[in-house]
Formats: structure tokens, sequence, C-alpha cells
């Protein structure tokens, strides 16, 4: 209602009149108004049985009245009769119903000024003009403006409206509705609701709405103050068995009891907190392994050149950076060439991404790294020089703002999954990690590759000797590394920004990653990569996002002084490395 | 040659800052001959990142430490000299509030945090300036060496060391200043900061110390520790089975170096007027690696000549062509490490000594290196000048 209907209804003279007292004869809301009124009658030794059978009876017949015609009472002077009519059109499962309620809240209700045996109720639509008859919907003449009246809802008539309008939507024929409604009363329940809910309880097939609605009956249940113990210990069961916030919420409200519910109630309060505890232990788990199959995709190239071959790559992050900027020109050219196709941009970007970063990696071995063996110091400066040069490359060619790369559409969105929220793109990451991970290790395990590669990390000159081309291992290891890293970059360019400075941001985390894992061990790097993860996302709540990294690279430093060579190391007879 | 080269480099520095000092402050602006202040504050600048290059050289080309996390020493040294600079501020700041810097009313404190006080006094800063990278230096040196982290190990802990760093002084909690810093100075020990005699003071007093630190530096690599630090470098185990710990050795040195870099932090902030927390980016201690390497690791004079070079290529560069520095950069780094490992002091050395045995790789060279040290151990004292 708007304030200005607010000021206009109270000049009206029709709202004085109903403001009136009532003549009416008040017995069947007073009966309707529930047993509280009966058992005041049997307590009290004055109220006489005929009293007592009278009012019964009385209650019979209003029960037959409304069963008739739940819209009667409507058209009643009394704010009582005018409740008990919301609540019983909204249990009458009457199609109008809805229509009707909500005129009553609009203000557009009218009934005759004097009360008529056919307690008329008309619609008017202020804005057409339109009177409607309100219990078939047909368009009727204006009645006599004198002898109609408008009904007026005051505060009690509108919180009954409120629960009438969820009880309402409980008789929807669509059940996704049907369960709405129902967790509606169950986030809002109210004992007037009850019937509604056990009414709709009795034909509801559904066995998804069905649920709901029995969640919602324990709610009212424990919402109602007259209910028998048993109901309520029932009750506080169906209710504990959510294992939700809600839930708690609704059971914390029962502190107040004694006995066996309180009892009951702080139990399945105990229960439901250890439940959410662990559904947030699971979400810290799910965000640190999001985090750490990130970290593992931009260490996993690392672990291939730093262990497999101990060259310090620290062009590295750069490498992360081209694939991105690969997937970002990928990209390109679908929006310009195949705009339809754009959904399978990010699967052409892949293999893309890993030839170029890994030719870029060849390139880098034979012109550079192979002159540094056996320096590692060195060669850390080089590549770190060499970093310098292809950050300003990229700055130079692409300029230094954030590029836009999207997301495909079946990469967005998200699902619940029990208490968690999982989003498709950190879904499809951890996925894609796997993927990558396995494919790595079938490479190192089972290919020709792989057979020599391990072969010339164990005892170079032996190997050499053997007939493999080490140098030309030692080029295809570095383009895998490289290539992997650019594989990362397409990854990574779907949830950080696509800027020259991409690779700075990953080199230290990745560093870290497989120094804490141990070098020379992918198994290591996966396990330390995900530690890393889940203690970064753990320590996050409590300590702060940026002290939570200080603390993580605190505690490696710290580890690594007590394991030098990380939690896998290499056994070997070699003093120094 | 040796004695000579022992006096000769402190003896040009201070020499050459005296001519700067002379023509900036006893020629007039219009002379040919005028120095401006801009070249002057230039050349403290590059003595500040000499003294920087000095304490990477003594752990990585004596000691065979290679820290990529020097700068955060360095900035440390900066942040204490920055913190009596802004206290020197007073009443004089926006707020005109004697008790609290600017930045902590802007961001709500009540009072001075506890870590704050004395260094209104600019003894107790320059005490700081030293004590704090050193103590600093010196628990993550402990563990570090005791536990025999080394090779690439230690540099990736140092460059987290120096991340972490740079993301705690980032934050306001902190208490320095947050993402800003410091900056505005107004005086250092009541003359004007900005005034062209204060700026050739702080310059020549640059001098001073870097022509100190060298002179110290180069007693300590020539004398007995000198020798076992060396010998440590191209074989520690082989060191450590004749019977000394390199792990002493190594924190001693680790120690002094970043007090070094502390006071080199320390003269560098009141000659560019601002500390903020970029001085701890993991790439100021790549950058300050890379000076020693291009003067030639394991060589003192060479630090100094690297870090003046490469800083002065930089001012250059970066005036004349700015997109250029970062490939130029990236190039000196990768041209150097293949094609001049020893640097061009050493480079130029090789040429003239008969038997040097300078730093090449990290790699122990073997028997021959450490015979070469033991005779080098028994002869103590002679041969002084040979960092190897």
């Amino acid at each position: 209602m708007t304030p200005a209907a607010c000021l206009s209804d109270r000049k009206s003279p029709d709202a004085v009149l109903s403001l009136r007292p009532s003549h009416h004869p008040r017995h069947l809301p007073r009966v309707m108004a529930g047993k509280g009124g009966t058992r005041r009658g049997f307590a009290s030794l004055c109220c006489a049985l005929a009293l007592t059978l009278f009012l019964v009876f009385g209650g019979a017949k209003a029960r037959a009245d409304t069963a008739a015609d739940p819209y009667a009472g409507l058209a009643s002077q009394s704010f009582d009769s005018i409740v008990s009519a919301v609540q019983a059109v909204a249990l009458s499962g009457d199609a109008r119903a809805h229509q009707v309620l909500d005129a009553l809240g609009n203000n557009a209700l009218y009934t005759w000024r004097y009360d008529r045996p056919d307690h008329a109720l008309f619609i008017h639509d202020p804005q057409t003009g339109k009177w409607l008859n309100a219990r078939t919907g047909d368009p009727v003449h204006a009645p006599p403006f004198m002898q109609v009246r408008r009904i007026v809802a005051n505060d009690m008539v509108k919180n009954a409206l409120q629960t009438a309008t969820g009880v309402l939507d409980l008789s929807s024929p669509d059940p996704a509705l049907r369960k709405a409604a129902a967790s509606a009363i169950f986030a809002n329940p109210a004992a007037a609701t009850l019937p509604g809910v056990r009414h709709a309880l009795s034909i509801e097939k559904n066995p998804a709405a069905r649920a709901a609605l029995l969640q919602a009956e324990a709610a009212d249940i424990l919402s109602t103050p007259s209910a028998s113990s048993d109901e309520r210990l029932a009750a506080i069961h169906a209710v504990a068995a959510r294992d939700d916030m809600p839930a708690r919420n609704l059971l914390s409200s029962l502190q107040g009891e004694h006995g066996p519910v309180a009892t009951a109630a702080a139990a399945a309060i105990a229960h439901i907190d250890f439940t959410l505890r662990l559904w947030s232990w699971l979400e810290t788990v799910y965000y640190g392994l999001s985090l750490g199959s990130v970290l593992l995709l931009a260490a996993a190239g690392l672990a291939i050149t730093f262990g497999v071959m101990g060259v310090i790559n620290m062009a590295h992050g750069e490498m992360v950076m081209i694939g991105a900027y690969v997937t970002f020109s990928v990209q390109q050219v679908f929006r310009a060439y195949i705009p339809d196709m754009f959904g399978s941009s990010l699967i052409v970007a892949i293999p893309a991404a890993f030839l170029v970063a890994g030719a870029i990696g060849i390139l880098i071995e034979r012109c550079m790294i192979r002159f540094l063996y056996g320096r590692p110091l060195e060669t850390l400066l080089a590549t770190w020089g060499l970093s310098l040069i292809l950050q300003q490359a990229i700055r130079s060619i692409f300029g230094a703002e954030n590029q836009n790369v999207g997301t495909p559409d079946w990469m967005s969105g998200y699902f619940a999954l029990g208490g968690l929220t999982i989003t498709l793109n950190r879904l499809a990451i951890i996925v894609f990690t796997i993927i990558v991970l396995a494919a790595l290790m079938a490479v190192m395990r089972y290919t020709p590759l792989g057979l020599r590669m391990r072969a010339v990390t164990q005892n170079r000159r032996m190997a050499a000797s053997m007939g493999i081309r080490t140098p030309w291992i030692d080029a295809m290891t570095f383009g895998l590394g490289s290539g992997i890293a650019g594989i990362a970059g397409v990854a990574l360019s779907q949830i950080d920004n696509v800027s020259p400075n991409l690779g700075q941001n990953y080199i230290i985390d990745s560093f870290m990653v497989v120094v804490f894992g141990g070098v020379g061990n992918l198994w290591g790097t996966t396990l330390a990569a995900l530690v890393l993860g889940i203690v970064n996302k753990a320590l996050e709540p409590v300590a702060g996002a940026v002290l939570g990294k200080i603390v993580v690279l605190v505690l490696i430093i710290l580890f690594i002084q007590r394991r030098p060579r990380g939690l896998f190391p290499v056994k070997g007879r070699a003093v120094e490395a | 040659m040796t004695r000579l080269s022992f006096t000769v480099t402190p003896v040009i520095i201070i020499v050459v800052a005296a001519i700067l000092a002379i023509l900036n402050l006893g020629t007039p602006a219009t002379s040919a001959l005028h120095v401006s202040d801009f070249v002057v504050g230039l050349a403290g600048k590059y003595l500040c990142y000499a003294m920087l290059a000095l304490a990477v050289d003594l752990v990585w080309g004596f000691a065979g430490i290679l820290t990529l996390g020097h700068a955060a020493f360095f900035a440390l040294g900066g942040y204490a000299m920055g913190m009596y600079l802004t206290r020197e501020i007073g009443a004089r700041g926006v707020y005109a509030n004697a008790q609290l810097p600017d930045f902590m009313i802007f961001l709500g404190w009540k009072n001075l945090p506890w870590y704050w006080h004395g260094f209104a006094h600019f003894p107790f800063a320059i005490v700081m300036a030293l004590i704090v990278p050193g103590v600093l230096a010196a628990i993550f040196g402990f563990f570090a060496f005791r536990s025999r982290v080394g090779g690439v190990y230690l540099s990736i802990i140092t460059q987290a060391l120096t991340y972490a760093l740079l993301l705690a002084f980032f934050r306001n909690d902190m208490g320095f200043g947050g993402n800003n810093g410091m900056t505005d100075f107004k005086d250092i020990l009541g003359a004007p900061i900005g005034r062209s005699s204060t700026g050739t003071a702080l310059m020549v007093i640059s001098a001073i110390c870097t022509a100190l630190a060298y002179i110290g530096a180069r007693w300590l690599t020539g004398s007995r520790f000198g020798k076992v630090m060396v010998a440590m470098r191209d074989a520690e185990s082989r060191t450590r089975f004749l019977g000394y710990r390199p792990e002493y050795y190594k924190l001693v040195v680790w120690t002094l170096s970043a007090m070094l870099a502390g006071i080199g932090g320390a003269l560098y902030v009141p000659q560019v007027g601002i500390i903020n927390p970029s001085e701890f980016a993991p790439a100021n201690s790549i950058e300050a690696v890379i000076w020693v390497a291009v003067g030639g690791r394991g060589t003192l004079s060479g630090a100094i000549l690297g870090a003046v070079l490469v800083n002065l290529g930089k001012t250059i560069l970066t005036g004349a062509l700015p997109g250029a520095w970062l490939y130029a950069l990236g190039g000196l780094f990768i041209l150097v490490t293949i094609f001049l490992p020893r640097g061009i002091v050493g480079s130029l050395r090789r040429k003239n000594a008969r038997d040097a045995i300078l730093p090449t790789s990290d790699e122990p060279q073997g028997i021959a290196a450490i015979d070469s040290v033991q005779a080098d151990l028994r002869e103590s004292g002679a041969e002084m000048e040979k960092p190897a």
C-alpha cells in the first residue's frame, strides 16, 4: 500500500465505518480463533457445560459455513472474521483464491456497505475502473457507489494474508512452486500455517515437494506452543535431518524449552554444528584443491626443467604468460572469423599454446641454456634476463593493459553439491590439471622420449654411451616443460588477468611448490601443490589473504631448513648436489 | 699491483666524489664546469647501490651464496632511516601533529606504535639500520646454514624472504605507511633535504662509506677468514672435512653483508626522498646480482664498477629510449653469464694474473682449486689480491 493510499484510506468514510465497533454476531470468529478459548472455558469453574457445548456446536456450524463458502467471512465487519476467512480461503484450494487475497492486500476488494445474504464481494481495478465478481471472476456492472465499502486490512489481517499466500502456493499445480512455498514456510514458520501444510501434505504426491512439506510441518509444529512434547520431539528429528543453517536457527529458538525437548534440540544443534563445520572444512579443502591445481599446473613444467634437468628457469612464468596470450590470440581469430564456434576456442588454444611455448622453449635451450649446463646459478640469472626480454616483447606487441580473454558458456555457472557451491571454471581447471598430470606421467613412463629422459637424468654419460643423443633429449625435455607451462597459461587465462606480468605472479609460488615437494619427483610436486593450496586457503579466514601468504612463505622457509631437499628427496650417494 | 689496487679503488671513489662536490658547490650555475644537483644526486645513488653490490659480492663472490634477497636488507636499512626522517618532519606535516606521522593519523592510529619509539633520534636510527638487517640475517642464516641449505635452494628461499617482506610492508597494519611508504621528508639533522649543500654532503658521506666498506671487505677477504670462505665456496665438503665449520663462516659473512646493505639503504633514502615497499621487490635483488656479475664476481672493485656502470646505463637508456631498458637489462643478464662469466674486472685481471683462480662456475673445481687454497692458507697473508 502506498503512503498516498494510506492517507486516502484514513480520509475515506468507509474506513471510519469499518473501524466502528461491530454489532455483527461474533460467535463465529471466537471459535475459529482456536482451542485456547475453549480450554479457558473448561478451566473456569463458572463456565457451564452448556456453554462449552454451544461453543463446540458453534464451531461445527462455522466449519460447515466455511466449507460451503470460504469467502463469506471476508464480507464481515469484524477483523477476527476476516482473518478466519483469509485462512479458510487459503485452505480451500479454490482457483480464484489467489486473486481475491491479492485484491484484499491491495485494497481493491469491496463488499456491500450493509451486509446482504449473498455476502457479495467485488474486485475493483482502479486503473481500468472495471468491477469483477470476486467469486467467479466475471465482470459485473459497477455497483452503486453509496452501497459498497472497501474491505480494509489491518496489521492482523495483513499478517494472515502473508501466511495465507504462502499456504496458497502449496496448492499450485507446479511442483517446483509447491516445493518453494513449503521451503518458504519452513524459513518463516507459524502455527497458523500448520493446517494448510497438513492439508497439502495429505494430497501431495511429488516426492521432492513432499519432503519439503514434511520439513515445513515440523517447523510449524515447533512454532506451535500447544503441540505435545512427542510431536515436538518428532519435529526436532525431522528438522535436524536437514543439517543446515536455517534448521540450526529454528532449533536454537527452542533454547527456552525444558525437559526432553530442550535436550533433543541441543543434541540436534550440536550435530548440525558438526555437520556445518564439516561442510566448511570441505569447502576449504575444495578451494584449496582449486588453488593447488592452479599451482600444480604452473609448477608441473618447472618440476620437469628443474627436477629432471636441474635447470632453474626463471623465464618459466613467461612461458605461462605466453600460453595465456596464445589463448587470447586464438580467441581473437575465433571472434573475427567463426564467432559461432567460440565455445571450442579453448580446445584449440590448448595444443596451440603447447606448441608455441614448447617451440620457444626448445629455441631457448638451443640458443642459451646449453651453454650453461652445470652452472645452475648462472642459468638462473640468464633466464631471469630472458624473462625481462619476453615480458617487454609482449608489452611491445600487445600493450601493457589486461587483455580480454573470454570464458566459454560451458565453463560459466555453478552448481550446488550438498553444502558446497562448485563453480564450473574452477572444476574444469581441477579436471584439466588431472588430465595434464596423467598425460605428463604417461609420457615420462611409457614413451621412448620419457625413457630417454629418465636415462639422461640418472646417468648422462652412460646414456650417451648407449647411443642416446643427450643434447636432443635436453632440448626436448626443455620443450616439454615449456609446453606444459603454455598449457597452464590457457587455464590461468580463465581465472586471472592476462597481462605481461601474469607469469611474475606465479613464479615464486611455483618455485615454492617444486622446492617443497622435492626436486625430480612429480608426485612430490603434486602433493606439495595441493598441501600449499589447502594451507593457504585454510589460513585465509584466520589471518587474511596477505598475512596467510606470508605465513605460508615463512613456513616453507622453516620447512626447507628442516628438510633441505624437500618432502621427497632424491636419494643418492652424492655429497653435494 | 696488489698493494696498488688495495688503495686505488677507494682513492678513486673519494677523489671523484670530491671533484663532483667542488664543481657543484664551488662553481656558478652558468659555468661550463658546473655539475648540477641532479648529477650529484645520481652519483650519491650509485654509491649506495655500490655498497649493496659490495654486500652481494661478499656473499656470492667469496662465500658462494647466491642471494636473491639482499635488497630486503637494503630496504630495511632504508626504512630505519625513513622512520627517523618521518619523525623529523614533526609538526610540519599535513595534519601538523608532532606526535604522529601523517599516514598514521590518516589511518586512524591513536598512539605511536612501540617500535617507532626512539626513531626521533638520529644515532638510534643509524644503529637500527645496522642491527635490524643484521639480526634478521643472523636468524635466517643460522637456520639456513646450520641445516646446510645451499645452492639454488638457498637462492629461492632468500627470494621468498624478500617476497614475504614485500607483502608484509604493503599492509597498512604494519605501521610503516603501507603501499605509499614514507616520503615528503623535510630535513636531516637540521639540514633541509633538497638543498644542494645537503645533497652534496650526503653524496660525499656515501663515497666515504663506500670507500670504508671496500677497505673493510678487502681486509676481510684477504684475511685467513677470507681464505676459508673461498675454500668453502669452491669445495664445501672438503673444507668441512679439513676441520672447518662452513656454517659459522657463512653466518658471519652473511650477517656482515646484510649490515653493509642496511647502511647503503640508510644513505639511499635521504638522497631519493622516498622509501616504499617496492624496494623489497625480488627484481631489485636480482638486479643487484647482475651488477656484481657485470663488474666481476669475486672482485670487490668489480662490484662497485658494475653497480655504477649498469645504473649509468639505466639512467641514460631510460632517458633516451624508455622501452629499450628492459631489453638491454635482459640482454645484459644473458650475454654476461654466457660470454663474460668473470665480469669486466675478472676478465681483465685474468689476462694479467699468472695463476689466478677466479670463480667460473658453481661447480667445485676439483682438487687443483683446493690444493691452491690450502697453499694459500699455509702462506697466510701473502697474495692478498687473489680473491680465490
